[in-house]
């Protein structure tokens, strides 16, 4: 117990010493200097971060890398990717290894005050869920007394279940697997009623199954896990842009603008809200050491929210997952960005 | 007078010959051995029918993409698709002749030292073990001499294994026999400073070793000194495996009798001469067996590089698993990886057999 203290304090004073040695502004120039930005990603996880057969990093998490490298230099390949484990994620932005962590990573207070690093933003706003089989006939997690569920081990999967059971006054048996690839089996050949994970891998799991219609995912989400982008902590311009890079994604959402009308709307349009945005009207690209069209490019190379949301986990996915929370706040959910003036 | 001519043996009854009689005696030999051989064929006529079902008689093996696989059994569709991937990971295609050329090179490099005839066999095997490293480096990374950088963090899959593992084994073995040496010196110093070094890295899993290079050491570092991560791993694979090559090697070296160590001495022979002409030849040859065994784990272990986010072969087809378009496909990928495993390290203990039966000078201990 006295080392893991003493660990943790040595941890703490060092990753404090290395963010007190980036004075701000250090990341941008770097990055200008570099010609790239440095993304840390997942070693995998479907729909977020994933290579496909020709070798070419794809999903959410990637595409965060691409509109950051598209709004500063206006071209979203100038990305150079570090796979990077849970473990050491976040010691490689504290030593600088990497310029930004868009690693599915939950936004948490002790992540956010503790660590030496801030979160830009929600990306995916996702929540611990439960995939049954339709047989069960189930329509609600709430009548899940009695059940036999699957977890993965080593999460705080484990601690939201028996917390949320507990709380609804329900009894349950757990049954606990390393992998998801055996608790998906698992399900499969019925050794346990229901499936429980964070909804985005839910989705990733359903398609492992022989018979994937024959699953629903059950509506409740029984725990916050808002994944976002983070950056070292005390580089504000830095921070800035990573930003607002997701807002402009947001905000073209919101207004109509997708990657194949940008270059139109940008000429032709009337709207004072989108002009500001494309760089039509005023200074606010320069405001944010950007150029003026950065927005522009963002939408243009790598899309609005809906369209990076639909391109990799959505509707032209294979996952096929729902916008639920993560729809546009005019449409219910809780994607909402402030605006550009 | 007519010669006496013996009459031509009696064949042997036939139930103590041939396939039969092999049977009876290795098999039927008393109800027990009876009884096991019958439980040994249930476990198999278990096991093999269902396992060649899935993986050969049931299985899709053409096609491009998932939809492809309509039968039962496995999905070979996809190692297919990927396979270049498992075996050079990132690497640019266009310039993966440089691997294949890498590995040719070391076949056809190594070869001359199989040949029995072949004169100056250990001056070319130091030339080679000195001059190779370098062609290597120079194909594999570039950035000079006209080749361009293909930077390690594009290096992945089968090549990246059998890099980390022969790095290892090659930086290993001459590390390992100094210490062993060092272990056993007469000078104080280096002892202490030898027995150090093996206990720390004995006393230490790999994993973790792994881990701190990669998680603390960048934190202890300035941040504008980015040392490469693969190189970290490799630094540490060596330094962890030397200790271990280190304690096999000293068992060999305690296996020689103390008459040897006189008579080198005898023959006026300063330390250096007397290890290396009289006896390391005779105790690394006690300790193949030993030796052979540490490289097949270190190969094995390579795949730990996993928890630092490198893609050996092992990562690789992990990732690949994580492609909405192949997801579910885990099985077909672990059992390919097994085979290739297995396939390596068989080769590596046949061939230690096969060099002992050769080094086998007769003498028994």
């Amino acid at each position: 117990m006295k080392i893991k203290s003493t660990l943790a304090v040595l941890s703490a004073a060092v990753a404090l010493g290395v963010g007190a040695n980036a004075h701000a502004g250090a990341t941008l120039d770097a990055v200008k200097n570099n010609g790239f930005v440095q993304c840390g990603i997942s070693d995998g996880l479907p729909g977020f971060s994933y290579a496909d057969a020709k070798g070419q990093y794809k999903g959410i998490d990637v595409d965060i890398c691409r509109a950051v490298a598209a709004a500063l230099f206006g071209d979203a390949s100038k990305v150079k990717y570090s796979p990077l484990t849970a473990k050491e994620r976040f010691t490689a932005l504290q030593s600088g290894e990497v310029d930004m962590l868009s690693r599915n990573t939950t936004w948490t207070s002790s992540r956010d005050a503790a660590m030496g690093l801030n979160f830009t933003g929600v990306t995916y706003y996702d929540g611990q869920g439960f995939l049954v089989n339709k047989e069960l006939g189930v329509k609600s997690a709430k009548e899940l007394d009695g059940a036999t569920v699957c977890i993965q081990a080593g999460t705080t999967t484990e601690l939201n279940l028996s917390d949320y059971f507990r709380a609804n006054g329900m009894n349950y048996t757990p049954i606990t697997y390393d992998t998801s690839d055996e608790s998906a089996k698992s399900l499969e050949s019925g050794r346990c009623d229901v499936l429980t994970s964070d909804q985005s891998q839910l989705y990733a799991q359903r398609i492992k199954l022989a018979n994937p219609e024959q699953y629903i995912v059950l509506p409740e989400v029984i725990s916050k896990e808002p994944l976002g982008p983070a950056v070292r902590q005390g580089d504000e311009e830095w921070f800035d842009i990573v930003r607002w890079t997701l807002f402009a994604m947001l905000n073209a959402e919101e207004l109509g603008i997708n990657s194949s009308n940008v270059e139109e709307m940008a000429k032709t349009t009337k709207n004072p809200d989108v002009a500001r945005l494309l760089g039509a009207e005023g200074e606010y690209g320069k405001d944010l050491n950007l150029p003026k069209d950065w927005a522009v490019q963002i939408i243009k190379q790598v899309g609005n929210y809906g369209e990076v949301f639909a391109r990799n986990v959505g509707a032209d996915s294979d996952l096929k997952i729902e916008r639920g929370l993560n729809a546009l706040w005019k449409d219910g959910g809780l994607q909402y960005a402030p605006p550009v003036r | 007078m007519t010669a006496h001519t013996f009459k031509p043996d009696l064949p042997a009854p036939t139930t103590s010959i041939g396939a039969l009689g092999w049977i009876r005696a290795n098999l039927l030999s008393s109800w027990f051995n009876a009884a096991l051989t019958l439980l040994g064929l249930y476990l198999l006529w278990l096991i093999v029918p269902p396992l060649l079902q899935w993986a050969i008689f049931q299985a899709d093996w053409t096609g491009t993409t998932r939809q492809d696989c309509t039968r039962e059994g496995a999905c070979w569709v996809f190692i297919q698709s990927r396979f270049a991937q498992f075996m050079y990971g990132f690497y640019p295609p266009e310039l993966r002749w440089r691997v294949d050329l890498a590995a040719v090179l070391a076949i056809a490099g190594a070869a001359p030292l199989f040949i029995k005839a072949m004169p100056h066999k250990v001056r070319y095997g130091i030339g080679y073990l000195l001059v190779y490293p370098l062609v290597a480096y120079w194909l594999l990374h570039g950035g000079f001499l006209g080749l361009e950088t293909v930077p390690s963090t594009r290096w992945g899959g089968l090549m990246l294994t059998i890099v980390i593992a022969a790095v290892g084994i090659a930086g290993a073995l001459p590390l390992g026999i100094m210490l062993a040496l060092g272990r056993r010196s007469d000078m104080p110093a280096i002892r202490v400073i030898c027995v150090t070094f093996i206990e720390f890295w004995r006393g230490v899993p790999l994993i973790t070793v792994l881990f701190m290079s990669s998680v603390m050491l960048p934190l202890f570092l300035p941040v504008e000194m980015n040392l490469d991560k693969l190189l970290r791993a490799m630094v540490m694979v060596v330094f962890f495996e030397a200790a271990y090559v280190a304690e096999v090697v000293r068992g060999g070296l305690q296996a020689i009798p103390k008459g040897q160590y006189e008579a080198a001495a005898a023959m006026g022979l300063g330390y250096w001469r007397s290890m290396v002409l009289v006896i390391l030849p005779q105790a690394l040859k006690l300790v193949i067996p030993g030796l052979v065994n540490t490289f097949i784990a270190l190969f094995k272990d390579t795949s730990l590089v996993i928890i630092i986010g490198l893609f050996d072969f092992l990562n690789s087809i992990k990732r690949a698993t994580t492609d909405p378009a192949w997801l579910g496909m885990s099985t077909e990928g672990y059992v390919f990886a097994a085979l290739v495993y297995w396939i390596f390290c068989f080769g590596m203990s046949r061939y230690s057999m096969h060099l002992e039966r050769k080094l086998d000078t007769g003498h028994k201990h």
